[in-house]
């Protein structure tokens, strides 16, 4: 085979870009198996032990004792996890294992591209699989509950949250990722998902924080608090949540912030 | 062993190594320097390449020997643009590897001495996203799969999940990924490295086809023999300088100063017969085979008769070999 001649290449970056997009989206169609079980199965079960397990054994949850009112603003949690969680692991885990024990990343950084269209790029990937997991999810978040629910959708809210959120989701994913050693990953379960969870207004409103103050102000460092508010302004029928304006900006502050550093720490992995 | 068979004799050695001056450069490097940090930031960091002046013409097959810790790799990983430059300048085929890295990819074919093949592909699949990410549409990565995995004798595996193939195989899928868009540089960091024999002599069989293909190869090795049999140039780097610069006979002949390349013990033994034939024609007929009891009383006739000749002891050659030389630049210390 002869050398390659000395020719310049048309538009390197994005063609590149194209083909890593592929790549994982062919990876994402492989793993099906095991990606839909991974992203049904919590949602599922929340949905189940909250709105069918809870009203009929009498335990009170949802603070007003309304379950209709409770699987309502539920969906709108549900869905902002699914794309958060998503987006956060399908990032993060393979690109902490490949940057630090496989070295499988290798060829890709080797693609002729700017790394930080590398590092887009993961981002891009990561935030079409967290849509996806929103997609499926929701069905199961809306039909699933043994009690009415009340939708309606805001097409262009939806969309503006849907967008931002799965960026956002994918963005933390990176800039985890790069940070993160691969034989710490499982810390990530316990440091960083669950208090994304638990102090994520999945559950609650962010305005039903009123009477605890100081918690209130501090789940506003949390991204995924405008998510779940984001989703549940597009999606529910008398639900309370934060101005749209404030979601907005905060989603799109933290979609930013999450690219910098994220592209930041891959290029500091990825090149000495 | 000398490579001076295959380009038809001793090329001159000239300031450039021996390096043929007429074919375009594909490496050029200038005082290029790569220093390391101190992790706390205040002592003075480790320089891993000092100063390196580097120029690979095109077809040629460059080896850069050293010890762990001579700067090899860091030399190819600013090469190969994973390994941002301190000071200095290097170009891959005319382009600056650090103004303009995404060019330079486009030109660069790399095979990294650890397994880096993307396992959550298979074996074929690892060759046509490799193709597109080189820009190649659906069609041509396709093709140029199934032609790789031809010419790399992998197509009964095309469809393997790659953790399954054998080191070997998997080191001929990295070399075949490599090459698949045509670089004008190949860059093999410890090609043969953790190879069982069988899969080393598989690997060699492979890289000397390039070779023959004209592909411009850079590549690192400790293995003494195969820089020696397979590169037309030679560096001998350590402490991240380059020590010695040349073909192999060339620096096999410089560390010889002379003396140590004199003839082997085959051809000084092939001297002393044809001057004894030539002596006395009739010796042929005293020619006589060497009985292990008798050999010492042979070997006894031998050397009286070189001395008879003035073909003296002191005339045969030590072997240099690449070896040799190596050990004479960097030390026997251990480096670890």
């Amino acid at each position: 085979m002869p050398p390659a001649s000395a020719q310049r290449p048309r538009r390197p970056n994005w063609t590149a870009f194209g083909a890593l997009l592929l790549r994982d989206l062919t990876v994402l169609d492989k793993d099906l198996k095991e990606f839909l079980p991974n992203t049904l199965m919590q949602p599922a079960m929340l949905v189940f032990v909250f709105t069918y397990v809870f009203p009929r054994i009498g335990q009170g949850i949802g603070g007003s004792g309304n379950v209709g009112r409770f699987s309502t603003l539920l969906l709108g949690g549900l869905v902002a996890q699914s794309i958060a969680f998503q987006g956060l692991f399908r990032v993060a885990l393979p690109l902490s294992r490949e940057l630090d024990i496989t070295n499988e990343l290798e060829d890709r950084v080797l693609a002729p591209t700017r790394v930080s269209v590398i590092a887009f790029e993961k981002i891009v990937a990561g935030g079409l699989q967290s849509l996806f997991a929103g997609l499926i999810v929701f069905p199961v978040a809306a039909f699933l509950p043994s009690t009415p629910i009340y939708l309606r959708a805001h097409w262009s809210t939806l969309a503006i949250v849907t967008v931002l959120s799965c960026y956002a989701s994918a963005a933390l994913g990176l800039t985890i990722g790069t940070r993160i050693e691969a034989r710490l990953v499982p810390i990530l379960v316990g440091f960083v998902a669950l208090p994304l969870g638990f102090f994520g207004a999945i559950f609650y409103t962010w305005d039903a924080l009123t009477p605890i103050g100081w918690l209130k102000a501090a789940v506003l460092v949390n991204p995924m608090v405008y998510m779940s508010e984001g989703f549940r302004a597009s999606l529910s029928i008398g639900v309370v949540h934060m101005p749209l304006g404030a979601i907005y900006s905060a989603l799109v502050a933290f979609s930013v912030l999450f690219t910098v550093l994220g592209i930041r720490g891959f290029t500091k992995r990825v090149l000495s | 062993m000398s490579t001076d068979s295959k380009a038809g004799g001793p090329r001159t050695s000239e300031a450039l190594g021996g390096a043929e001056p007429s074919r375009p450069e594909v490496i050029a490097t200038s005082r290029l320097t790569k220093t390391y940090p101190s992790r706390d930031g205040r002592a003075a960091g480790l320089t891993a390449v000092d100063g390196l002046d580097l120029s690979v013409r095109r077809g040629e097959i460059f080896g850069l020997l050293g010890p762990n810790g001579a700067g090899k790799t860091t030399t190819v990983g600013m090469l190969t643009t994973r390994v941002v430059p301190t000071s200095g300048h290097a170009e891959v085929n005319g382009v600056d590897v650090a103004a303009d890295p995404a060019l330079v990819k486009h030109f660069i074919g790399v095979v990294h001495q650890v397994n880096t093949l993307d396992r959550s592909l298979n074996a074929w699949e690892n060759l046509y996203f490799h193709g597109r990410y080189y820009g190649m549409g659906a069609k041509a990565a396709r093709d140029a799969a199934d032609e790789q995995l031809e010419r790399f004798r992998l197509s009964h595996r095309a469809r393997s999940e790659v953790r399954t193939l054998s080191g070997g195989m998997a080191r001929r899928l990295m070399v075949a990924r490599a090459l698949l868009h045509r670089p004008a540089v190949l860059f093999l960091d410890e090609p043969t490295a953790s190879l069982d024999p069988q899969s080393r002599l598989a690997l060699w069989e492979v890289l000397k086809e390039i070779r023959a293909d004209g592909q411009t190869i850079l590549l690192t090795t400790h293995y003494m023999e195969e820089a020696e049999a397979f590169c037309d140039r030679v560096a001998i780097m350590d402490h991240g300088r380059i020590l010695a610069l040349g073909t192999p006979a060339h620096l096999k002949h410089a560390a010889g100063d002379g003396r140590g390349a004199g003839p082997t013990v085959k051809a000084w033994l092939a001297r002393l017969w044809a001057e004894t034939r030539a002596a006395d024609p009739d010796a042929a007929d005293h020619g006589r085979r060497l009985d292990r009891p008798a050999v010492e009383a042979t070997l006894v006739e031998v050397v009286e008769a070189a001395e008879r000749l003035g073909l003296g002891l002191d005339d045969l050659g030590q072997g240099v070999t690449l070896e040799t030389v190596f050990f004479q630049l960097t030390g026997r210390d251990l480096r670890e």
